[in-house]
């Protein structure tokens, strides 16, 4: 018994030292070296600028103002709508905003729960209030799931090819853009699955929007 | 679904097949003492260890022994993270290490992290990127990632050494099965594990929280960490406790389709391998391929049954006249809760995987899973680790039901049941019963104290209506108790600390219950397998005759999965009835 607790003692400290420090500083500095870009997040930056990461899905919403030009607050979260010349990410269910990738998080909807069903049901209304103007053979039944079902992080950073495709009518309109140039754009930042197997094909929409910037900057 | 979804699956099978094999006759090698070719580089090391651990791997351990090194090892890992996590915020806590200033957790939310951690089971009453410091994960919780994968492992390797062992007591030397298991299984597979994590897109820094400002003029605040070498082991340790509050679904911890599948496979492969180590030692390896045939099995039922039932869609979407079904270029299916670069298949098959090992990772909301969809995991806890199973607990699990088994086997040709030469008694069979039947009794008895009582059910999200509510409670008292640690995350139990940084807010009543679910339901059962070895190990073995039952051959398979199906059926089905079954039969929103 003594000689276990000794061991024990000396173990789960030698241990911790070992695995708990070594470890995560080997592996740290490795990755440093190695892979600096991924290790710290896949930065994007805009002239010069921090606008996000590659990998964390991001709200493309601006704040609505209220009559003296400040940002309308409800509930001490922002009020935002969609900015229409920007493809929209998924909706998600963190708290504090949209996208707060400080504090990720499940929607936990029941398959079985009206109030999922309410939410789809008011998803789906806002995505044909926003696309049907410019994609007028839009149905309920065209949508994806995607565009109006909750990510399980709540910072899903891509979208399904079919929502891409559905919302570039509408950026394409506001771009004065044609609508080939901005479904090449879709194609170009478009994941394919896995190994060319495993997972769904995804676009990534922080990246497609900012090089739809890039593309209306260099018209101008 | 889809075909790349059906390739997916099968390649999976594949490629963990082909690795598990050569691992496992590693495995048997390393704890058989044999040369490895990585005793060039850890041979030094090891001995240092015993050196510096005063052990003496010479000491040969019956099985009380034994137990009594590993609850003792176990007792100072609970104590020493309970420290640690009560003084995250203490003075001489570095401020790079803690750089958002996060408060202690409360004694109730750390006494059941603590108990989840060091059993293996990692359920998260917390958040991670809004409770732990960059410390408390890497020096608290990484650390008993491994130290709880080394335990589960090292009972594994008791237990195949009393069925197989020809005379004597031993049952090795805890200290040394354990020191071995770090060196030469983990830690190689684990560091590996990590950089191609990093490579692939996941984090690993000591940064501060980004602060973004996006190009429609909001901010956007970017938890940061060193996230890959405490993911890495989370998975291959069957732990599946995440850096951030959504797991495996968050794309600093699961980047891609590939790191998905990548993860899957650190999740199976020493729980597979393990499998296979065991028929090498017992000196026929068909032994292995038979439990391995069953597990796989049970794994591709449940998988194709989840498939199904997810690309099915919910009620719920339909009900709001959604379209699940394929569409060019959509999966269609149920992505409530889902990723879209893991679609259907990739969520599904990972739920599979982490729940019918005690893993518990999740990439996706299992909250949010169809009724029959959510019924898989469900059983695949009630399976109670069998199929496959944690890190060594899936081996020393299925093994008390091959003795099951055999039992039955020999009551119904009528004569006394044999394994392996060794003749069963009373005494074995009770032990193995006990084994078996206690982690549905803790289960259970929880889920009835938690829906009975107010302060349990203070537990249930606001969501949680009707069966959904008991699906919450008994889903978390059922992976507390198999120490997997899924959950229905509705079931939080504490207040999310968002805003401020306040620490999390336990609900006692759900905290000390599941803290104590999880430690009776590991220990009790490790106790009972290692008295099992202890019981078998002396036994004299007799040449098998005529009459003997062979345990190597698809009739036994099938014995086999019968067993386990009537145990964990008759067990758990009045009460799957009330949750998972009636929404996935009725289609009623509630």
């Amino acid at each position: 018994m003594r000689r276990d607790i000794v061991t024990s003692v000396i173990g789960i400290v030698v241990l911790t030292v070992l695995l708990g420090l070594v470890y995560p500083l080997v592996i740290t500095g490795v990755s440093q070296v190695a892979f600096p870009g991924n290790a710290n997040g896949q930065k994007v930056y805009v002239d010069g600028k921090l606008v996000g990461s590659k990998i964390i899905g991001q709200s493309f919403k601006t704040p609505v103002l209220d009559k003296n030009g400040k940002p309308k607050e409800e509930e001490e979260e922002l009020v935002t709508e969609a900015d229409p010349r920007y493809f929209q990410s998924r909706p998600s269910a963190t708290e504090g905003g949209a996208y707060n990738a400080a504090a990720s998080t499940f929607s936990n909807r029941g398959p079985n729960d009206k109030v999922t069903e309410e939410d789809d049901a008011e998803n789906i209304k806002a995505y044909l209030e926003l696309e049907k103007p410019y994609d007028p053979g839009l149905t309920t039944a065209r949508i994806p799931v995607d565009a109006v079902n909750t990510s399980a992080s709540a910072l899903d950073p891509e979208i399904s090819p079919a929502n891409a495709r559905i919302q570039a009518h509408r950026v394409a309109a506001k771009r004065q853009l044609s609508l080939g140039v901005v479904d090449d754009l879709v194609a170009k930042y478009t994941d394919s699955r896995g190994l060319g197997f495993s997972g769904e094909p995804g676009v990534n929409v922080l990246e497609l929007n900012v090089a739809l910037d890039r593309l209306s900057q260099g018209k101008t | 679904m889809t075909f790349s979804g059906w390739l997916t699956i099968i390649l999976f099978v594949a490629i963990l097949s082909a690795l598990a094999m050569p691992l496992g006759t590693y495995m048997a090698k390393v704890y058989g003492g044999e040369r490895v070719f990585l005793t060039a580089i850890f041979g030094w090391a090891e001995r240092s260890l015993y050196k510096a651990l005063h052990i003496d791997p010479a000491r040969e351990q019956d099985w009380k022994s034994y137990a009594k090194s590993l609850l003792v090892f176990s007792l100072a890992g609970w104590l020493l993270l309970y420290a640690i996590l009560r003084t995250q915020d203490a003075f001489f806590v570095p401020h790079a290490l803690n750089p958002l200033a996060f408060h202690s957790a409360p004694w109730n939310v750390t006494f059941n992290t603590v108990s989840s951690f060091v059993t293996n089971t990692n359920w998260q009453f917390y958040s991670g990127e809004t409770t732990m410091s960059y410390l408390s994960q890497m020096i608290g919780l990484t650390v008993q990632n491994w130290l709880s994968a080394g335990v589960g492992i090292v009972v594994a390797v008791a237990l195949v050494r009393g069925i197989a062992s020809r005379s004597g007591k031993s049952l090795g030397n805890f200290w040394q099965d354990l020191v071995r298991t770090i060196l030469y299984v983990l830690a190689p597979i684990s560091v590996i594990g990590a950089l191609v994590l990093v490579s692939q897109g996941v984090i690993q820094n000591f940064a501060n929280y980004l602060t973004a400002h996006t190009v429609t003029g909001l901010t956007q605040s970017i938890a940061m960490g060193p996230t890959a070498s405490q993911l890495s082991i989370k998975m291959l340790g069957t732990n599946g406790g995440g850096f951030f509050n959504v797991n495996s679904a968050h794309p600093f911890e699961n980047p891609t389709a590939f790191t998905n599948l990548f993860e899957m496979l650190l999740v199976l492969v020493i729980p597979a391998a393990l499998v296979f180590m065991y028929g090498r030692m017992t000196g026929n390896r068909r032994q292995g391929y038979a439990i391995y045939g069953a597990m796989m099995v049970m794994f591709l039922g449940a998988v194709v049954v989840a498939y199904i039932a997810e690309a099915h869609g919910s009620p719920a979407q339909h009900a709001a006249g959604l379209n699940t079904h394929v569409i060019a270029g959509s999966g269609g299916g149920n992505m409530e809760g889902k990723e879209q670069r893991f679609g259907i298949a990739g969520s599904a098959l990972f739920d599979v995987v982490t729940t019918v090992t005690s893993c518990g990772a999740v990439n996706s909301a299992i909250e949010s899973f169809t009724g029959i969809g959510a019924a898989v995991p469900f059983a695949n806890l009630s399976a109670s680790e069998t199929i496959f199973g944690g890190v060594g607990t899936g081996l020393y699990s299925i093994l008390l039901y091959v003795l099951l088994a055999v039992f039955i086997g020999g009551l119904m040709v009528g004569r006394t049941p044999e394994w392996l030469g060794k003749k069963l008694e009373a005494k074995e069979i009770k032990l193995a019963g006990l084994g078996i039947l206690i982690t549905p009794l803790a289960a259970l008895f929880a889920t009835a104290l938690a829906v009975a009582t107010r302060a349990g059910r203070a537990s249930i999200s606001e969501l949680g209506k009707g069966p959904q509510g008991f699906s919450e409670s008994f889903y978390a008292y059922l992976s507390q108790a198999n120490n997997n640690g899924s959950a229905f995350a509705g079931y939080t139990g504490f207040i999310q600390p968002n805003a401020g940084n306040v620490g999390s807010h336990g609900v006692t009543f759900a905290d000390i219950l599941g803290g104590l679910v999880m430690l009776f339901a590991r220990y009790a059962p490790i106790l009972f397998a290692l008295a099992v070895a202890g019981a078998l190990v002396g036994k004299r073995v007799t040449p098998a005759g005529l009459g003997t039952m062979r345990t190597d051959n698809p009739t036994f398979v099938v014995l086999l999965i019968g067993v386990i199906v009537l145990v964990g059926a008759l067990t758990f089905f009045p009460a799957l009835l009330l949750g998972p079954v009636v929404q996935g039969l009725t289609g009623h929103l509630y």
